[in-house]
């Protein structure tokens, strides 16, 4: 098991499988709030969902619309159950902080360089930890 | 976050239970960013009228204002406790919205939901929000002046009121202009602070940058290799207005999440290199020439397959009033093509200009319409059946696709109307 040092965004705890990407994302225009899919047209992502995944990614980019949609799909159900990211902006807090899921950022080392896509992500907001255990390690378990 | 004495009685809920939870969020954002402080506003254009089904089904069960006042609580403040809206405290302004009943008949959009924009409108009216209904607020009055701490949302308009007008913002969202319109607070971080204003990256261009496509282009390509980092930009561009400018942030805050770059000699915080950059030096050198500008291009149209268009979608960021003359006389004695729609969209004030100037008239003669206070990408609605759109608006060719599934192609002014009137794309980069 990893383990990975941050700042609290949002308070809470949650555990989940990670979706990673290395590439920012919208909000409005970006994702589509019913469903938690990426949309955007060049995007590495599209077509997948974040829907009950820990979203790992190095931030915000776009539309000032990122937080009202990132809320909606909390409404619909569709959000992601946690959030591990690198660059701070408004755009990303005023998200996260009206989405309602624990967040952290600033880490000791890069979350993208150490999370794939699969692995198994618990995150302690409040403490600013998160724990990652690989796939490999979850298949042999 | 430390907090004056005001804002603990706010927190309180000594100035009633409205302004207690527009602060309660704006502690809990600020937090979240590591703010120290808030700053007192007296600028907020934010979003607060957008009718949705949601509300409109709400509406029809337990009445119009407890729809609107749910809407607000929830989605400007994000307080699952249902408020009644109160009056503003601030200057509040009313961005980009849906659109209201005077364009039924053009869309395929619900009677029910055009009304419920105009109901909005009057409800949000009456609490002192001026509905400028527009992307582009420093259009029709809102132009704040150099060091003004702003509340804006609209990444087009925060990018050009740091930029152009050396106010400071940062790329704010629904629930914080809420918050700050019945507070005049915001968190005091990021872009309000003037040493997080000074330049990241130097971006030589090699490519003469002049018109508005052309401005375009080089926002979009910027946008997306610099992400929401400070661009300087130098080289072969000439002197930009208002409308290229307004291109220019509108494709670097879409491709990317550019909220501020500098232009030496031009934008207000540069008159020299050296004062963009201030204390900090560049951490990379772009260089923008014949190669990056076709792939900005290219990248802008890759949606884009069939040449027969459906619809030509001018005005994103809402034009200006020489944009919509500068269409007007290239449509001047001219006819649509029978299967081509064109739309143009102004803010309303500007509409009023370019009726008694007669230049709707022109375009309504040749078949086009002039519009106002949304856009498709915003309200998602289209004249019926379109499936191949062609704009002049690098804004617009990035995100209609993504939100409505039609193809997008992207071009000059000229190629546009070139389309509307023979219904066939032939637009290419020279």
């Amino acid at each position: 098991m990893i383990v990975l040092h941050g700042r609290k965004v949002v308070g809470g705890s949650a555990q989940g499988e990670a979706l990673v990407t290395s590439q920012t994302i919208s909000g409005w225009g970006g994702i589509d709030p019913k469903t938690g899919t990426i949309i955007e047209l060049r995007h590495e992502l599209r077509g997948k969902s974040f829907k009950d995944k820990i979203l790992v990614f190095p931030g915000a980019k776009g539309s000032s619309g990122w937080s009202a949609f990132f809320h909606m799909a909390r409404l619909n159900g569709a959000a992601p159950r946690g959030f591990v990211f690198n660059k701070m902006s408004t755009k990303i807090a005023l998200g996260l902080v009206v989405t309602h899921a624990p967040a952290v950022t600033d880490f000791d080392r890069d979350p993208l360089k150490v999370i794939e896509t699969g692995d198994w992500v618990e995150i302690d907001a409040d403490q600013g930890i998160v724990k990652v255990t690989k796939q490999a390690e979850r298949l042999l378990k | 976050m430390n907090l004056t004495d005001t804002e603990k009685m706010m927190l309180e809920g000594r100035e009633g239970l409205a302004v207690q939870k527009a602060m309660e969020l704006l502690v809990r954002y600020g937090d979240a960013l590591g703010a120290e402080r808030l700053v007192d506003t007296n600028n907020v254009c934010g979003a607060v009228t957008a009718p949705t089904p949601e509300k409109m089904e709400m509406a029809k069960i337990e009445g119009l204002e407890r729809a609107l006042n749910a809407g607000f609580s929830e989605m400007n403040l994000d307080s699952d406790v249902v408020i009644e809206v109160p009056r503003v405290k601030v200057y509040t302004c009313q961005l980009i919205q849906r659109f209201g009943p005077d364009t039924a008949g053009l869309h395929d959009g619900s009677r029910e939901l055009l009304d419920l924009q105009e109901d909005s409108d009057k409800f949000f009216g009456a609490r002192g929000v001026h509905i400028m209904a527009t992307c582009t607020p420093y259009q029709v009055g809102n132009v704040p002046v150099k060091g003004e701490h702003c509340a804006w949302m609209e990444s087009s308009a925060v990018v050009y009121c740091n930029s152009v007008l050396g106010a400071r913002t940062n790329t704010e969202g629904r629930e914080s202009t809420g918050a700050a319109s019945l507070t005049g607070k915001i968190p005091y971080w990021g872009y309000h602070l003037k040493e997080n204003r000074f330049g990241t990256h130097l971006v030589e261009v090699e490519v003469p940058t002049d018109s508005m496509m052309d401005w375009g282009l080089l926002g979009y390509y910027v946008g997306e290799i610099i992400q929401d980092d400070i661009p300087v930009l130098r080289g072969l561009l000439s002197q930009p207005d208002l409308a290229k400018l307004k291109h220019f942030g509108a494709a670097a805050a879409s491709s990317g999440g550019i909220e501020m770059y500098h232009i030496p000699g031009v934008t207000p915080e540069a008159p020299s290199i050296e004062s963009a950059f201030g204390t900090r030096k560049p951490v990379q050198t772009l260089r923008y020439g014949k190669q990056e500008r076709r792939i900005a291009y290219a990248n802008l149209n890759s949606s884009a397959r069939d040449r027969n268009i459906d619809f030509v979608m001018l005005g994103c960021p809402h034009d200006s009033i020489e944009q919509v003359w500068q269409t007007a006389r290239l449509l001047d004695g001219k006819r649509l093509h029978s299967g081509t729609e064109l739309w143009i969209r102004t803010p309303r004030a500007l509409r009023e200009l370019a009726d008694r100037s007669g230049y709707t008239k022109i375009v309504e003669d040749a078949g086009g319409h002039i519009l106002s206070d949304s856009c498709p990408a915003i309200s998602r609605l289209m004249p019926g059946g379109t499936k191949v759109v062609a704009t002049d608006s690098a804004k617009q060719a990035h995100y209609l696709p993504a939100i409505t599934g039609v193809q997008t192609w992207f071009g000059s002014l000229e190629d546009c109307v070139e389309a509307a009137v023979t219904g066939k794309w032939s637009g290419g980069l020279d």
